[in-house]
């Protein structure tokens, strides 16, 4: 089962693109000479130890922040260039979902859900409808009426991955979305993001420090006329693969680039520790 | 208490020249990023779209909560006010002028700055340390993210809000600190209420009430975007938070007084004098 992407291509072009970026604050370099491309459909995984700049790397792809040099182009869109206004409202074709969730500590599930929704003054029972179903989305649905102090961290992920969702936007960021969390909350977020991903072709950056985020994406994939998760396998039509690559960042640079099966057979000593 | 501390190694010793140019530049840097943000925020507090509901909201955190304490210490302050001046009065034979002064000290001075001086404490912390935590757990990058300005929402209304509830609450820091003198000063100098009263009232100028309406407008513009401003650009975790609240409420009680002085400097010589 090949993975087809649904989403707004421009034909030939990436979705994704990074051209030599470079960020630092005041004395410290934290990203040096970054390029690389993602395409429409694929899940591109920033791995990389705390601290190495993924986070950093996602707000440039968000627009959130602006490189001190080279161009980041999203959608055809060059971001460097925008302007914050114009930014804001490009934005609402991007999901987000921030590594503790980053929701609003004074507004329930619901109203952080369709936070979007309110400032593009949608109709109130079309507003229900759709946060209900991002909710169902998630399994989160019971959380409806529920403030986020009142919700677990895992909880609080799937509420973020909902609120992310709510527009179908055709790109998706994900900062460590699975930190802190334990093994079968973290399967638990790893199946949504491959729901996602294989049901409505979203593209989309995963930042995280764990290997078996890239793998659980990697080797499986989702098969909505079945509704079931299950591992990736060849046969006569070919491989039947996840469209899923790594990228690796150490020292600020890029480390390693490529697909999950060339990591698992790379001897290099900084690699295997990942591996081990 | 035991407190948590850092093993990171000093920093390397930086020369004397570079020390200065960062003493000098970091104070030159935040003051252009303040006034950025007082310019941004009235442009956008002018054009929609306007958050009415979190102005109302505000208008309700700021004000209606700070009620009580404005209208207890503004009595106090008008009672002490006269309790300590009275002796001087009943020298000089003419115990009811002191009507005529606690009035014009209240409308004028006492009543603006006391009430600003509340408000930058309960407030002007409390915005610090409310978009200071939204900044250290990535809300304000959330709202960005989805598409909304943090200047609209969370700026401008409690800029509006405040602009809108401080003159009201300078009103009645006037109205009770009056009310707290003239209790005080029936007890102390015998003085009736029609003569208090009556005397509180032609004491007043309008350059007095003009003095006494401008300054709670500058105050709530300061004490605002003060606090908004540290709060909007703090950093290093829960810490980072403590550090902004007490940074906007220096900031703001020292901004308050010193403008306090020039701006009442300005306001005696043309509407006064």
């Amino acid at each position: 089962m090949a993975i087809r992407p649904n989403n707004e291509i421009v034909p030939g072009e990436p979705l994704i693109r990074f051209e030599n970026v470079s960020i630092g604050f005041g004395e410290t370099e934290v990203l040096r000479d970054i390029s690389f491309e993602v395409e429409a459909g694929e899940t591109k995984i920033v791995l990389g130890e705390s601290g190495s700049g993924k986070t950093v790397l996602l707000k440039l792809a968000a627009g959130l922040l602006r490189p001190s040099s080279g161009r980041v182009i999203i959608m055809g869109r060059n971001l460097t260039e925008m302007k914050e206004v114009a930014l804001l409202d490009f934005r609402r074709r991007i999901g987000f979902v921030f590594q503790e969730g980053a929701l609003f500590d004074s507004l329930n599930v619901a109203d952080n859900v369709s936070f979007r929704l309110r400032e593009e003054s949608k109709n109130v029972r079309e507003m229900e409808t759709r946060v209900r179903e991002s909710l169902r989305f998630v399994e989160m649905e019971h959380a409806y009426g529920k403030f986020p102090a009142e919700l677990s961290g895992g909880m609080r992920r799937r509420v973020s991955i909902a609120r992310a969702l709510i527009d179908q936007p055709p790109i998706v960021y994900y900062d460590s979305p699975t930190a802190g969390l334990d093994p079968v909350t973290s399967q638990t977020i790893i199946t949504l993001i491959l729901r996602l991903r294989d049901s409505q072709g979203v593209t989309s950056l995963l930042a995280t420090h764990r290997l078996q985020d890239a793998f659980g994406l990697a080797n499986f994939v989702f098969e909505p006329k079945n509704n079931r998760v299950v591992p990736v396998w060849e046969d006569g039509d070919g491989r039947h693969f996840a469209l899923t690559k790594v990228l690796v960042i150490r020292d600020c640079e890029i480390y390693f680039q490529g697909e999950t099966t060339e990591l698992l057979k790379s001897e290099d000593p900084y690699l295997r520790q990942f591996l081990a | 208490m035991a407190t948590l501390t850092s093993n990171t190694p000093a920093r390397s010793k930086l020369s004397p020249l570079s020390l200065l140019n960062r003493a000098l530049k970091q104070p030159i840097q935040a003051l252009q990023e303040y006034s950025v943000l007082v310019g941004d925020s009235i442009v956008k507090a002018c054009s929609p779209p306007i958050y009415f509901s979190d102005v109302l909201e505000q208008m309700d955190v700021i004000g209606v909560g700070s009620l009580p304490i404005i209208v207890l210490t503004g009595f106090f302050i008008g009672g002490v006010m006269v309790q300590n001046t009275a002796a001087q009065f009943q020298q000089f034979g003419s115990p009811a002028l002191i009507a005529n002064v606690t009035s014009i000290a209240l409308i004028r001075e006492l009543g603006p700055f006391i009430a600003a001086l509340l408000i930058t404490g309960r407030n002007g912390s409390g915005i610090a340390s409310e978009l200071g935590s939204m900044v250290v757990t990535e809300q304000v990058d959330a709202m960005r993210a989805l598409g909304t300005d943090p200047i609209r929402k969370l700026v401008v209304p409690r800029v509006l809000a405040t602009l809108i509830v401080l003159p009201l609450l300078t009103a009645v820091t006037d109205l009770v600190g009056l009310i707290g003198g003239y209790i005080v000063a029936s007890y102390q100098l015998s003085i009736t209420g029609v003569e208090f009263w009556n005397r509180a009232i032609t004491a007043l100028a309008s350059g007095d009430l003009i003095q006494g309406i401008v300054k709670p407008l500058v105050f709530a513009i300061i004490i605002s975007t003060i606090g908004c401003f540290y709060g909007l650009r703090t950093h290093g975790g829960t810490q980072g938070v403590g550090r902004a609240t007490t940074s906007a409420v220096v900031a703001g009680s020292i901004t308050v007084i010193v403008v306090d002085f020039f701006l009442g400097k300005l306001l005696l010589y043309y509407f006064v004098s």
